[in-house]
């Protein structure tokens, strides 16, 4: 269902609305081509298209959520829709008043469309095996168009559209010896893919020397983007949002209560203009075009969706309570000198599966993963065997951090799950003192 | 049925000129109603509906999903199924030819004594509030929350070779948290169900206690930020069953799976510690250690009547008296790697293909009571409830954490501890296994939320354990 056809189907349905009914309508539409990779062969390819409408009503102080799958027709569509419609006015009957409910009462239109130049699932899988002959390549190409869409009784038309690709791949030598690669965007340019494969052919040479095995205790190392990616990801678990905070929830809640800050160079941003998700929240507000999240080692703003913003008598500035456009503040380390600068340490190129030890004290726990080297005197010399660590971020991100470096890089989400996620994440690499290793 | 039927006997009119298809309608129903803080959460109800079309042709195999079931959209997720099965056979990692072909015809329906729609929308939001409200016993407690969902799934699969299995699940969940907060310390604890998961109607409402556990529940939260943390080093460990689950299904459901072994998995979910040699022979843990793939157990998250390939589901041993005896992989998975499997080629919806998932494992109960396991602990850890996890990619290094502990000295329960958590090496953890709890200490729960795959997966899998004593563990507790 496209832009026009999803504001004529709320017209219809806004036509149907009975006294003071208010209603709020949003599409989400996917045409996916995925095609998962295994030893640098095809394991399995598909498609998926997929258009789900989702309607708010609300009489009153009440209100009811609601959703349903659309099959393209445009009059089987609007008898769904006004179906689910009816099934949530016999539903709103029976639920009380919400003193919490909020919504956008003043009418705003955008539209937002990210055009892409795509290839056929088919020719970006042949160039990719072709580049990649003789490595032991698994992964995931994704790639196609996303749209997003809102509409309400009161006037709002918002109207969202990117088409993308992700490919996220891994380079395997033997058993957990691998290192990671990704290569995402719109403008598909196979030479860029090339240069991302090339570079990785001496990191996996390194990877071919006999695993340094290390004891647990603390090292100093180097944490790539993508492992600080891992460490935001648990920051975005409860770190940022209001209700959080206010339940005292937060892992955050000693930063923010200044018990603890973290190191000065620290500053995190939601940008909600960069990124790629939608300006515009499911209630209708048009999101700031950023929220800074934590100050030179303070703690900023929260994230404020429509409920905590009723709750709590905020503001609202975000689609819900988590990042989906985090970006870190750049530091004046020089990536092309980062092994130098670690001397001898561990070079961590990925984290992986990492989940509090404990919420009070910021305390992480997660395993190395890809790309994860042992560096003596400014050179990586072996692969290192996984080693789990469990360390709070107050140190990580506080006193132990050395530097951040002054370049950046750009990490599209390659999550799946609830269709292709539009996250993503501006970061730099973090040069740490010490990271305790337990097992 | 009758619609999922009519819906994918559509594919037979265009699905023309292959070697096999299938087509997998599902729908899906969910409503879900919560209170927090004697506050009505926003009502949610919704459905989905689409179909996965399947396609063999020559070497290749490929999928299209669509949520458009009109006839136009079925032939277009049947022409892309051909397009990536075209794909496949030109660059695919095996020969599509040994994808199974079901014949199998079966019906299954989840037992269901009291039907969502037996309770009016008041009367279920009434024993919300009044649930929530039990909770709120101390100003220390900040935060209250119950909730209730329902979910309905009915599914069909037709092939080209005369198969037909129609599926119909059913699930109600209730769940109670409290969360308390004093000194800088916060606690949640959960419980009414909150991880008990199964298939059924509401009569799980009451099965769960889901009333009755408030008080407790908000007294534990409160007992534990004022209870001392939990001490570290080498000590005993009793896990009960609300953490034997995710101990299964992390450290011996997870290194199982069939195509994590094959290599599929690696740039995601992981690989395995396990190798296709060890299958046999290898000791994966005490004697006492027998774990079964069960999809026939009433009541339990998995249990079905064959998987999404249309393999019928039968119960076998994974491990037995200690020893590994076959994998978790469905039949593709299992002539691609020359291993038994199961029938768990399992898909999370019709918008995503199966691959080797776990169903309903269980670790088969031994004898005695949790008394008779806690008398036999000079010093140790009692750890209830899941409340952390994290497992290297090969299923071997964890540090899992539970909401709530309890110290063990001289074969008797001692006080409550905070922060409970405890790290170890699946090949190493389960040799440790000194003492299984006997049947009339098993339950039968759950997880709701086993990710894997690329595109993501979330499924539902489910567990039964009784409570299991582990010798020499090493635990630890909370703070910088």
């Amino acid at each position: 269902m496209n832009r026009d056809a999803f504001f004529r189907l709320t017209d219809r349905l806004v036509s149907g609305l009975r006294g003071p009914e208010v209603l709020f309508a949003r599409l989400g539409t996917e045409d996916s081509g995925f095609v998962r990779l295994s030893r640098n062969r095809v394991r399995q390819a598909g498609n998926v298209h997929h258009a789900a409408l989702g309607l708010t009503l609300i009489d009153g102080r009440r209100q009811v959520d609601g959703d349903c799958d659309l099959c393209g027709d445009f009059d089987s569509d609007t008898a769904s829709a006004g179906r689910l419609l009816e099934r949530l006015r016999e539903h709103l009957a029976h639920v009380p008043d919400d003193p919490y409910l909020t919504f956008s009462e003043t009418p705003s239109e955008s539209e937002r469309v990210l055009g892409a130049d795509l290839p056929a699932d088919a020719e970006a899988i042949a160039c990719l095996t072709g580049l990649a002959e003789g490595l032991d390549l698994v992964g995931i190409w994704a790639g196609g168009d996303l749209g997003e869409g809102l509409a309400s009784s009161l006037g709002h038309r918002h109207w969202h559209q990117s088409s993308s690709f992700n490919l996220d791949w891994s380079c395997y030598l033997d058993r957990d010896k691998a290192v990671k690669g990704s290569y995402s965007g719109f403008d598909w340019r196979p030479e860029a893919l090339a240069e991302r494969l090339d570079r990785q052919r001496p990191l996996l040479e390194i990877m071919r020397r006999p695993e340094r095995r290390i004891a647990p205790g603390g090292y100093r190392a180097y944490l790539a983007p993508a492992a600080v990616q891992e460490l935001m990801d648990m920051l975005a678990w409860g770190g940022f949002g209001l209700k959080d905070h206010r339940t005292r929830q937060t892992p955050l809640l000693a930063l923010a209560e200044q018990q603890q800050r973290l190191h000065p160079s620290l500053s995190i941003v939601e940008e909600h203009a960069r990124g790629l998700a939608s300006g515009f929240t499911p209630e209708g507000f048009v999101k700031p075009r950023a929220v800074p999240l934590i100050e030179a080692g303070h703690f900023g703003r929260c994230l404020v969706d429509a409920r905590s913003a009723g709750e709590y008598g905020e503001t609202v500035n975000a689609s819900a309570e988590y990042p989906e456009s985090l970006a870190m503040a750049p530091g004046d380390l020089d990536p092309d000198r980062i092994a130098e600068r670690l001397g001898t340490g561990l070079y961590i190129g990925n984290l992986w599966y990492c989940n509090w030890s404990d919420r009070n004290a910021c305390r992480i726990t997660g395993m190395t993963r890809f790309g994860s080297f042992w560096v003596e005197n400014g050179e990586p010399v072996a692969p290192v065997a996984v080693m789990r660590f469990d360390d709070s971020l107050y140190r990580l991100l506080g006193d132990r951090l050395e530097g951040l470096t002054s370049e950046r890089e750009l990490i599209l989400s390659a999550e799946t799950y609830d269709g292709r996620s539009t996250d993503s994440y501006l970061l730099p690499g973090a040069l740490v003192g010490e990271i305790a290793l337990a097992l | 049925m009758n619609e999922l039927h009519r819906i994918a006997n559509k594919l037979r009119a265009v699905a023309l000129g292959v070697d096999y298809w299938t087509v997998r309608v599902v729908e899906q129903v969910h409503e879900s109603l919560a209170v927090r803080d004697d506050v009505a959460e926003p009502a949610a109800l919704g459905s989905s509906m689409g179909a996965m079309v399947t396609v063999v042709e020559g070497a290749g195999i490929g999928y299209g999903a669509s949520s458009d079931l009109t006839p136009a959209g079925m032939q277009r997720a049947f022409s892309q199924a051909r397009a990536a099965a075209a794909l496949h056979a030109r660059l695919g990692l095996f020969d599509a030819r040994l994808q199974p072909r079901s014949r199998f015809r079966a019906t299954y329906r989840a037992s269901v004594a009291e039907g969502w729609e037996t309770l009016p929308t008041e009367a279920k939001l009434e024993l919300l509030f009044d649930a929530c409200a039990r909770l709120d016993i101390d100003p220390r407690i900040v935060e209250r929350a119950a909730w209730l969902e329902h979910r309905r799934v009915q599914q069909v699969l037709i092939t080209s070779d005369g198969g037909d299995v129609a599926q119909h699940w059913e699930y109600v969940h209730c769940g109670l948290a409290a969360t308390a907060h004093a000194d800088g310390q916060t606690q949640t604890r959960r419980g009414g169900g909150a991880d008990s998961a199964g298939q059924g109607g509401l009569e799980r409402i009451a099965a769960a206690g889901f009333v009755e556990h408030a008080e407790r529940v908000a007294a534990e939260a409160v007992a534990l930020v004022e209870a001392p943390e939990c001490p570290c080093g080498r000590r005993d460990l009793i896990l009960l069953p609300s953490q034997m689950t995710l101990q299964i299904h992390e450290s011996i459901g997870h290194p199982l799976e069939l195509d994590r072994i094959l290599g599929d998995e690696r740039n995601y979910a992981g690989t395995s510690f396990v190798t296709p040699d060890m299958f046999g022979s290898y000791r994966y843990g005490s004697d006492l250690l027998n774990v079964t793939f069960d999809p026939a157990v009433p009541g339990e998250l998995a249990s079905a009547v064959a998987d999404d390939d249309g393999t019928p589901a039968e119960p076998v041993h994974l491990i037995r008296n200690g020893l590994l005896e076959r994998p978790l992989g469905g039949l593709l998975s299992q002539r691609r790697a020359g291993l038994p499997g199961t029938a768990n080629a399992r898909a999370c919806g019709w918008d995503r293909p199966p691959i080797d998932r776990m169903a309903n494992i269980n670790l088969e109960p031994g004898e005695g009571t949790l008394a008779d396991l806690i008398a036999r602990v000079e010093r140790g850890v009692l750890m209830d409830t899941n409340r952390s996890w994290s497992i290297d990619d090969s299923r071997n290094k964890f540090q899992f954490g539970c909401e709530l502990g309890r110290l063990i000295e001289d074969g008797e329960l001692r006080g409550l501890v905070r922060n409970p958590g405890y790290r170890g090496i699946s090949a190493a953890f389960w040799r440790n296994l000194d003492g299984v709890a006997g049947p009339e200490a098993l339950e039968v729960r759950g997880v709701r939320n086993c990710g894997k795959g690329e595109p993501g997966q979330s499924v539902y899998v489910g567990h039964a354990s009784p409570p299991c004593l582990f010798r020499d563990v090493e635990v630890l507790g909370g703070g910088l």
